[in-house]
């Protein structure tokens, strides 16, 4: 039980992980604030909105564990998913897995992931799964608060003190990198755009790119150029940051396979 | 009711306007100390069709912030379905002094409750 899990990557298995390994990892990130934000209510903000995007991973995990069992095996249960994976087997985006940084950092990445969730959400309202059409549908609300709640935040540091201002210009060159890889469409989003299960990510990027232009217009803030850096999280090749964030998520179910509260 | 926000804000209005929530009365308007964000009253409606009720305050930058962390704070648990939030320094009161003078002549007019009238049957609650 404690042994690590193999899933069957299918193209489907795949495109639902690039979501729920990110909302997954996010959530995971936004938590560690708990008790560590500026203001009590940022510290409530964060942590509410880290536990909806472990509520979108669970609802993920559950339809990734019924098609990956593949209706006659055992189905893998949410925890097993979660907990029970090798690095090599998460394919999350490479943003969400960077420490959380400071308030300006953590809030640029929000506000840049929660645009890109949001997008998706939009469109998987309309999946040829229904299952995921219905998560879709609750996680597109919270996806859009989590993105206005950001953009808010991102005005307000942009335009506040010398040193607000100098943390989200910082923080900006160093997000800037990891968005070529948000956008980078293969074979798996071929697949899914031709069930008609979800888009595919080139086809947001220039949605994503008119969204976050608009609060940058008003924040007085310039995206830098284009990066040439690739990440690779999505493919399974992390950055050194991610063995520590599992080691941190999946000791208790590897010492004690099976534990619940 | 109107009545019943302007009745309940007083509570925390103007004894707490004039109180640093850091460390006891300060005298000064809230959110005047160097460098701190104004005090907001927050009202949340919890159903439609019932009242705004007051239910606490909070420090804020601006009135979106204060919304969105009266939405933080005091809708977590599905509380409401709409929010007010006020600066806690527009709330104009009435002063605790005047107390007696305000409100005790009513005391011994019991005839404008309307309970000398009697109600036909078919009038059920009233």
């Amino acid at each position: 039980m404690n042994g690590s899990i193999q899933l069957q990557h299918t193209p489907t298995v795949e495109y639902l992980l690039r979501l729920g390994d990110t909302t997954l990892i996010l959530g995971q990130r936004l938590g560690e604030w708990c008790g560590h934000a500026p203001i009590l209510e940022e510290d409530i903000a964060l942590t509410n909105m880290a536990l909806d995007l472990i509520g979108q991973t669970r609802a993920l995990f559950t339809r990734i564990g019924e098609l990956a069992g593949d209706g006659k095996k055992e189905v893998l249960s949410e925890d097993q998913i979660a907990f029970l994976r090798e690095e090599r087997d998460y394919r999350n985006l490479t943003i969400v897995e960077l420490p959380r940084g400071d308030f300006a950092f953590t809030i640029l990445r929000n506000l840049m992931v929660s645009t890109w969730l949001k997008l998706h959400w939009e469109r998987l309202l309309h999946s040829s799964d229904a299952e995921l059409a219905g998560i879709a549908g609750k996680a597109l609300k919270e996806a859009r608060y989590h993105q206005e709640h950001a953009a808010d935040w991102l005005l307000r540091l942009a335009g506040g003190t010398e040193e607000s201002r100098r943390r989200t210009e910082a923080a900006l060159a160093e997000l800037w990198r990891f968005v070529p890889e948000m956008f980078e469409s293969d074979a798996v989003d071929a697949a899914a755009e031709g069930a008609r299960l979800g888009p595919a990510r080139a086809d947001l990027l220039e949605p994503w790119e008119a969204e976050i232009a608009a609060v940058f217009a008003e924040a007085g803030l310039t995206a830098p150029a284009p990066s040439k850096f690739r990440s690779t999280a999505t493919q399974g090749v992390h950055t050194e940051y991610m063995g520590y964030i599992l080691a941190e998520m999946q000791h208790l179910q590897r010492a004690y396979p099976g534990g619940v509260w | 009711m109107s009545t019943e926000a302007k009745n309940a804000a007083p509570g925390a209005g103007p004894s707490q306007a004039g109180r640093d929530p850091l460390g006891g009365s300060t005298g000064v308007p809230a959110g005047r100390g160097a460098g701190e964000w104004p005090l907001w009253e927050v009202f949340v409606r919890s159903r439609a069709g019932l009242d705004h009720k007051h239910c606490g305050s909070l420090h804020a930058a601006d009135a979106k912030m204060a919304v969105q962390m009266a939405r933080e704070v005091y809708t977590r648990r599905q509380e409401g379905s709409s929010i007010w939030v006020v600066r806690s320094d527009q709330i104009v009161a009435s002063d605790p002094g005047d107390k007696d003078m305000f409100f005790d002549p009513a005391e011994d007019k019991v005839y404008r409750h309307p309970t000398f009238y009697k109600l036909p049957a078919e009038v059920d609650h009233m």
